[in-house]
């Protein structure tokens, strides 16, 4: 009776994430495949195939955007790694107390605006008549104006600013919590800065800078509106694409079978990034 | 300074922003001895060790090691190495791999790392442990792994930062004895710091005392216990009780004072002579106390008097029975003999005391 009783409030408190699971993720999924295998042979006429797979095989725009993008947003998370991690160093192991807390906040400070706010500030520093440009020719290194943007540079630089926080929370959380008696030590064994960063520093970190990669990789794989903005109509991003079938073309078919594509490839990515550093799924995440 | 001194500290001094940590602290520490810092929580053992380790900066003075001044030299180029409170033995990495640390450091080569490793050890009692990781040791374990792994690099100096705190009173009491043993055996130096004086008292050849940043008393064990050099040491190393009173006497180096309670006692000076009408203090031991039920035993020499049973604390051969003073009030620990003599003493029964002033201490009260 009792373990009835336990059981059905555990199935009520589990019901709201079902809930979500259910018609937010599973549902549409499979709305989206059941569309992406349906081939229209003619008008409100359809037969089930891999015809919209085909299509985006055999024609190079296609796959050559998809490459760049999952390449464009590797190296966006390395970038942001590399940036990240010095800065959250610095928060987690050099400050205390309250220039601690304050240094945090600054770092969040940013996202109080919207995306694309802050994206039309970097507009505004870039652009041909932008900040940038005027004073680099008022320094005198460059004799007339430049534009910045709309290249792969300035797509780059925007991808890594909006995702930089979602390195910078893990891993100063997972630094946190690395003993300083253990750095500590290192040096009294006779370690090199380089060798305790190696040997104690970055291993025990790796399950934030796992934890942190994904949800980047993820962020710029999945990001719309940074592209789009900074690198003007030809910057070949896959979500781009995407969009383009299923609101400019009509062509719900094709667009649904690029969105599974992107999933799988996200998937594949995040898969071998954590085969690659010996993490599993459970032990980055779930910290 | 003399040429076997392994590490030589000359006015060490830290300051601290708003206090003064370490106060011109002078030692000197002979090849191949146990030296230990004892004093109470806060007093800046933790800072002096850190200064030797290369960790903080002296604020002023001189720390030589092996005769080079160490003063601008980085802790990872220092001949000695610590051993953490906490042990900081590395979670990310195997023992083997622990222990092999400070040899990768150095470059040494893997094959030479793997037998070292292996006869290092074996020397601490746990052969073979190579390939387990640091959380299926138990504390007394982790306790030799990190001493493994700092006598790997045969340092000059180890220092140890109260690396008994974290076990239990069994393991301890048998760590005690290892490390002293482990020591023997390597015939490193090792400066061993602790709070815990049976910990100084069993292992140390040589025992500093420090209090509010200063060293009071360097000595053997048995220097401190029965001739220290000030009030704090002779309150501090060993139980002592301690009567505060007035001088009334002086008779060569025998004091008498008279305690507020009105009790008459007398004790040795050593350390200067209080004058007439001063205040000064009298610290007794619990075993020179000699408990009497005939007074007429007693010798006229001696500090005499009849106390009331207020409680005994039973403890095997450790007992100890707690006098109460009919008049004044004042209570005095006294070590229970187990000559049967007193079998059966329960409260409220009379007791004689008696103990030559010899035995006992008298220092002037600081501050006056
Ligand atoms: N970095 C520091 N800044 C300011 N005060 C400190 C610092 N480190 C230690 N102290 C202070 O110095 C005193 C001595 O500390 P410590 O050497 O750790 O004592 P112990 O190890 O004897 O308990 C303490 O009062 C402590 O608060
Ligand atoms: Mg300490």
């Amino acid at each position: 009776m009792r373990s009835d009783q336990s059981k059905l409030g555990f199935y009520l408190l589990l019901s709201p994430l079902l809930l979500w699971l259910v018609t937010l993720i599973i549902l549409p999924h499979m709305g989206l495949f059941a569309v992406s295998i349906s081939e229209k042979v003619g008008v409100r006429e359809y037969e089930t195939g891999f015809g919209n797979y085909a299509v985006f095989f055999n024609e190079p725009l296609y796959w050559r955007t998809f490459a760049r993008t999952a390449i464009m947003s590797i190296m966006t998370t390395v970038l942001t790694l590399l940036l990240g991690f010095p800065i959250a160093y610095y928060i987690a192991k050099l400050m205390r107390g309250r220039a601690k807390t304050t240094l945090f906040l600054m770092c969040l400070i940013p996202f109080w605006v919207s995306e694309l706010v802050r994206t039309f500030g970097w507009m505004i520093l870039l652009r041909e008549t932008g900040v940038l440009s005027n004073f680099l020719q008022f320094t005198g290194v460059i004799d007339g104006p430049v534009e910045f943007l709309y290249n792969d540079a300035a797509i780059m630089v925007g991808l890594v600013y909006t995702s930089i926080l979602f390195m910078i929370v893990p891993l100063v959380t997972t630094l946190d919590s690395l003993d300083d008696s253990l750095i500590e030590a290192g040096y009294d064994l006779g370690g090199s800065g380089f060798s305790i960063l190696r040997e104690i520093v970055i291993p025990h970190a790796m399950p934030g800078i796992v934890s942190g990669c994904i949800v980047v990789f993820m962020l710029s794989l999945g990001n719309y509106l940074t592209p789009i903005l900074l690198g003007g109509k030809d910057s070949l991003w896959f979500t781009g694409l995407i969009y383009t079938q299923f609101i400019t073309r009509f062509n719900w078919e094709l667009g649904s079978a690029f969105g599974f594509l992107l999933l799988a490839l996200s998937s594949t990515i995040v898969f071998l990034g954590l085969k690659l550093s010996r993490q599993s799924l459970t032990n980055t995440m779930g910290r | 300074m003399t040429s076997t001194a392994d590490l030589v500290c000359r006015d060490l001094t830290k300051d601290f922003t708003d206090f003064r940590a370490v106060d011109h602290v002078n030692f000197e520490v002979p090849n191949g001895s146990f030296f230990s810092i004892l004093g109470p929580s806060g007093c800046g053992k933790t800072t002096l060790l850190r200064m030797i380790a290369g960790f903080q900066f002296p604020t002023s003075g001189d720390l030589l090691i092996k005769g080079k001044s160490m003063i601008g030299v980085g802790p990872n180029k220092r001949p000695v190495s610590m051993v953490f409170q906490h042990l900081a033995l590395f979670p990310m990495m195997n023992i083997g791999k622990n222990v092999g640390f400070g040899l990768r450091q150095r470059g040494v080569a893997e094959a030479e790392i793997k037998t070292r490793v292996g006869r290092i050890l074996e020397r601490v009692g746990l052969p073979g442990i190579q390939d387990r990781s640091v959380d299926q040791l138990s504390g007394g374990q982790k306790q030799r792994v990190a001493i493994a792994r700092c006598m790997v690099l045969e340092p000059d100096v180890l220092l140890l930062d109260e690396p008994l705190g974290a076990l239990d009173l069994k393991l301890r009491e048998h760590m005690k004895i290892e490390l002293k043993t482990l020591q023997a055996e390597f015939n490193t130096t090792f400066v061993y710091i602790t709070h815990d004086q049976s910990e100084a008292l069993v292992m140390s050849d040589n025992i500093a005392v420090m209090n509010n940043g200063r060293f009071d008393q360097i000595g053997t064990a048995e220097e401190l216990y029965y001739e220290p050099s000030n009030a704090f040491v002779a309150g501090f190393v060993g139980d002592a009780n301690r009567f505060d009173g007035k001088v009334v006497g002086v008779d060569g180096q025998i004091v008498s004072i008279v305690t507020d309670g009105g009790a008459e006692m007398r004790g040795k000076t050593t350390a200067g002579v209080p004058a007439m009408g001063q205040r000064a203090q009298i610290f007794v031991r619990p075993e020179a106390i000699a408990l009497l039920k005939d007074p007429a035993q007693t010798a006229d020499h001696m500090n005499t008097g009849e106390w009331i049973v207020d409680s005994v604390l039973f403890n095997g051969a450790n007992s100890l029975v707690i006098l109460r003073h009919p008049k004044s009030g004042e209570t005095i620990h006294a070590t229970l003999p187990q000559t049967g003599t007193f079998l059966g003493l329960s409260k409220g029964q009379s007791v004689h005391t008696s103990w030559a002033p010899e035995q006992a201490r008298c220092f002037a009260t600081e501050g006056q």
